[in-house]
């Protein structure tokens, strides 16, 4: 989190040209964590509504049934190393290395899209055995908790393209690194939020 | 189902003579304006200065032009229900079919909530806190607005459901599985829950957008517990919003996945629990009543410290106090259903808690009861408001003490006696607030005086048109007259339902006051300008702005040293100083991607209301990629010159010392 932190600061420093009134860098920043805790509330009221449901299965599979821990621990493992991939991204951008930048965003967006195609392998095998999200209501629970969190995912990973492009094409201005600096932010919360995926979901339903 | 039209047929067309007189009446309207607007050659003037507009005042006076239209609409539905309660006694079937009477009170508590109620209090909001903070525009005002566009979108559904298919028939609240597939085949829920869900992503937005403003871009000198009361209540509106409409826009999700594609949230069978829904959608309702009243609250308190020329009594207290309702407003929300399954402990607790909220609403009567006192009350006709709500709003929240009683509740919920409370203290709070901020502001915003006997007419018809509308309505309560009935048989109802159509009735005098003031005051607009910018002799920067004030708000950021800043200037003898220089100003330029993105949203619900899917398709691709080309234009921004700034300036110091 600490090159988060840096990155504020940096972006704080390169709105600062204009008239200190339109500090947009930090506002932005500002603005943006205040929208991820309206996305905090929007997985918080999923994840009340899968702690209320999980135990409706109407007679079919439970979490035990259909959990396979290894894969799922496949997937975490690949976004807890995307984090640590988008931390040096960090560095690299803080440093005005371009390329370097690159690299690591591009390394990143590996291991996203790993996390993402072992979700929808996982999705699509469930599906196919008859477990899909109609079954239950566990499994329309289970299905939107971690399709919201796979969603959120996969616009970030839309989200990467669109500004390595914007880097590759403006280098690292002011506007590009308060933009990274956001997408860090939103990377990061999706790792906290999986986290509690990952141990809510998997490893309880698992017991 | 056809892969062109999905389930649009020309069945959807309507066909009840009421609905298609309507659409006529509307068609009609709509004809006039545009030619109006082509005649006068306004178009331009509409697209360039308004629909694409930045600028957080015009956003906001288009904000509160869509509440005014949608009061039309949403009072329409209300007077209509009324006509058909006072016909449809003793047996007799009244003029409205169930089927009709049901999308009726459905829509018209959707619309007078999500898109009057809100859109004139985010209206209000708009236009005067950026000014009331000595800010230049708030903190993203592209942002700002594509949430209008948004709210915008809403409404914009909500409408075309009367013309195409049919409005949800289950009440405001939309329970399942009332609002399942099952038992709501049809697209009226549809229409429901993406007018909801769309307009309500808009509003999280706002909050956002606000948030940041007032925590990023104060005045030099204006310390939190320096912001003007109303801006005060207006970020704890915002943090409520926060907080509480990503639960509506997940619980709607949820009910779209049941009717999508066949989950089991909500449903009878396959393990569902509608009670859920019930719970969530309440976790957003109740802290919603909040958001609506709050800012209406610091409207009064405004009023009453403006107009008695005194410093608002207890601005601590009253920040506290609002603080304080906010928090309590989330812990409340089971008080909407305590008959539906809760053990006595728990309707204990959520009862216990809606009484305490009583004590910090109570504590902000007395402070403008304190500011009053010994005051010199100048009896404007916001003034008039404000002495209305405190009547009003005082019978409405003593009522809900009554209602959060879990055991009184048992006999009281469901009945009329809880409509007569929540028009209790809607109207009489959040609508009386946002008509005394809308009579306050308006010289503000638009740059002329209101006339003053109709917006007097206008009050007086309101008041005594709610009591008679409502007061009839606890009365029906009592003797047992449930909600949602489409026709009676009691004769011992029959009278009251009389009083309050004649009510509805006077309300409306009050609806046609308040139109006409507009129009009268716009035809003489020459004759009463606000030269000045200050025609109350206020208290907060907005003030020290021209009316309508210079887009950039500020030529120079104010230094502020008191609660009172404007007051405090003017006092120093700082207030209108002539500058010798000024340096650039750094603005946003106006953007079309909004009203794009708002026009392909609209296309996106429209699309999957009637299962449309390659509509839907583009209309969603097509505004992610709007935004994503929004976000690659580094063609955003531009600098106004000084001097032109010293033009405008100069103009506005001359007037001042004319006035």
């Amino acid at each position: 989190m600490s090159t988060t932190h840096m990155n504020t600061h940096d972006a704080h420093e390169a709105g600062a040209h204009h008239d200190e009134h339109h500090d947009t860098g930090g506002n932005t920043v500002f603005g943006f964590w205040l929208y991820l805790m309206t996305d905090c509330l929007l997985f918080a009221s999923v994840f009340a509504t899968y702690a209320v449901l999980f135990m409706n299965t109407a007679g079919g599979v439970s979490g035990k049934d259909i959990f396979d821990l290894e894969l799922i621990l496949a997937g975490t493992a690949a976004l807890l190393v995307s984090s640590i991939t988008f931390g040096f991204a960090m560095i690299c951008a803080h440093n005005k290395n371009r390329s370097g930048t690159l690299m690591w965003l591009l390394a990143t967006f590996i291991f996203g899209g790993v996390f993402i195609a072992l979700e929808i392998y996982e999705f699509q095998h469930l599906i196919h055995n008859g477990n899909g999200p109609q079954a239950s209501a566990f499994l329309s629970a289970f299905f939107s908790l971690v399709g919201l969190h796979g969603l959120h995912v996969t616009a970030g990973l839309i989200w990467m393209v669109i500004l390595a492009v914007e880097i590759m094409m403006t280098g690292l201005t002011g506007r590009s690194l308060t933009r990274l600096a956001c997408l860090s932010l939103f990377w990061h919360f999706l790792d906290i939020i999986w986290i509690c995926v990952f141990t809510v979901v998997y490893l309880m339903g698992a017991i | 189902m056809s892969a062109l039209l999905g389930k649009l047929s020309w069945d959807a067309l309507p066909y009840d003579p009421i609905v298609i007189g309507t659409l006529c009446v509307v068609a009609i309207a709509g004809c006039v304006l545009a030619f109006l607007l082509i005649k006068h050659k306004l178009l331009g003037v509409l697209w360039n200065d308004w629909l694409t507009s930045v600028d957080h005042k015009k956003l906001g006076i288009m904000y509160i032009v869509l509440a005014l239209v949608m009061l039309i609409r949403g009072f329409a539905d209300a007077i209509m229900m009324r006509l058909q309660l006072a016909l449809a006694t003793s047996g007799d079937p009244g003029y409205l079919p169930p089927s009709h009477y049901d999308q009726i009170f459905t829509a018209h508590g959707v619309i007078m909530i999500i898109f009057m109620a809100m859109p004139f209090m985010i209206g209000l909001m708009n236009i005067v806190v950026p000014l009331q903070i000595g800010a230049r525009d708030v903190a993203f005002p592209f942002l700002n607005n594509l949430s209008f566009w948004l709210a915008v979108s809403g409404a914009v559904l909500v409408n075309i459901s009367l013309g195409l298919g049919e409005f949800a028939k289950t009440g405001w609240v939309a329970y399942p599985p009332l609002s399942g597939l099952e038992y709501s085949p049809g697209v009226g829920v549809d229409y429901y829950i993406w007018a909801l869900q769309i307009s309500g992503i808009g509003t999280t937005l706002t909050a956002v957008n606000f948030l940041a403003t007032v925590f990023k871009m104060r005045t030099p000198g204006m310390k939190l517990m320096d912001m003007p009361i109303f801006t005060w209540t207006c970020t704890w509106a915002n943090i409520l919003i926060a907080a509480s409409f990503p639960i509506l826009t997940a619980v709607l999700a949820m009910l779209t996945l049941d009717r999508y594609l066949d989950f089991h949230f909500f449903t009878n069978d396959g393990g569902g629990n509608s009670m859920m829904y019930i719970n969530l959608f309440w976790a957003w309702g109740h802290p919603e009543v909040y958001i609506l009243v709050l800012p209406a609250f610091g409207i009064f308190s405004e009023i009453v410290s403006t107009f008695t020329g005194k410093r608002l009594f207890g601005y601590k207290s009253m920040v506290w106090a609002t603080a304080s309702i906010s928090i309590l407003g989330f812990i409340v929300w089971l008080h909407h259903f305590f008959t539906m399954g809760s053990s006595a402990n728990v309707n204990a607790f959520f009862g216990v808690m809606t009484m305490i909220i009583a004590v910090p609403t109570g504590v902000k009567l007395f402070n403008w009861l304190f500011t009053m006192y010994r005051g010199r009350l100048r009896v404007t006709v916001p003034v008039l408001w404000t002495l209305g709500f405190m009547v009003t709003f005082t019978v409405g929240g003593m009522t809900g003490v009554l209602l959060a009683v879990p055991g009184a509740n048992y006999v009281l919920h469901n009945s009329l006696f809880l409509i007569a409370h929540f028009h209790n203290t809607i109207i009489g709070g959040a609508v009386f607030g946002y008509l005394a901020g809308f009579a306050f502001w308006f010289p503000k915003a638009m740059g002329f005086h209101l006339n003053v006997k109709l917006g007097k007419a206008a009050f007086w018809c309101w008041l005594v048109g709610f009591f008679l509308a409502f007061m009839p309505l606890y009365v029906l309560g009592f003797l047992g007259m449930t909600r949602r009935l489409n026709h009676t048989d009691n004769p011992d109802w029959n009278i009251w339902l009389y009083i309050a159509l004649v009510g509805a009735l006077v309300i409306l005098a009050g609806i046609i006051c308040q139109f006409l003031q507009l129009y009268v005051s716009f035809r003489d607009r020459a004759q009463n300008l606000d030269t000045t910018g200050d025609p109350w002799n206020g208290h907060t920067l907005e003030w020290s702005t021209a009316s309508p004030p210079q887009y950039y708000n500020f030529a120079e950021l104010p230094v502020v040293s008191d609660i009172d800043a404007f007051t405090d200037m003017k006092e120093k003898g700082t207030a209108y100083v002539r500058k010798e220089s000024y340096a650039p100003i750094h603005m946003p330029k106006n953007t079309k991607a909004g009203i794009i993105i708002g026009a392909l949203i609209t296309a996106f619900g429209f699309a999957m209301i009637w299962h449309i899917w390659w509509l839907a398709i583009v209309g969603l691709v097509g505004s992610i990629v709007t935004f994503i080309a929004r976000a690659y234009t580094s063609d955003v921004d531009y600098y106004v010159q000084p001097d032109e700034i010293a033009q405008i300036e100069n103009e506005h110091l001359d007037n001042v010392a004319k006035g």
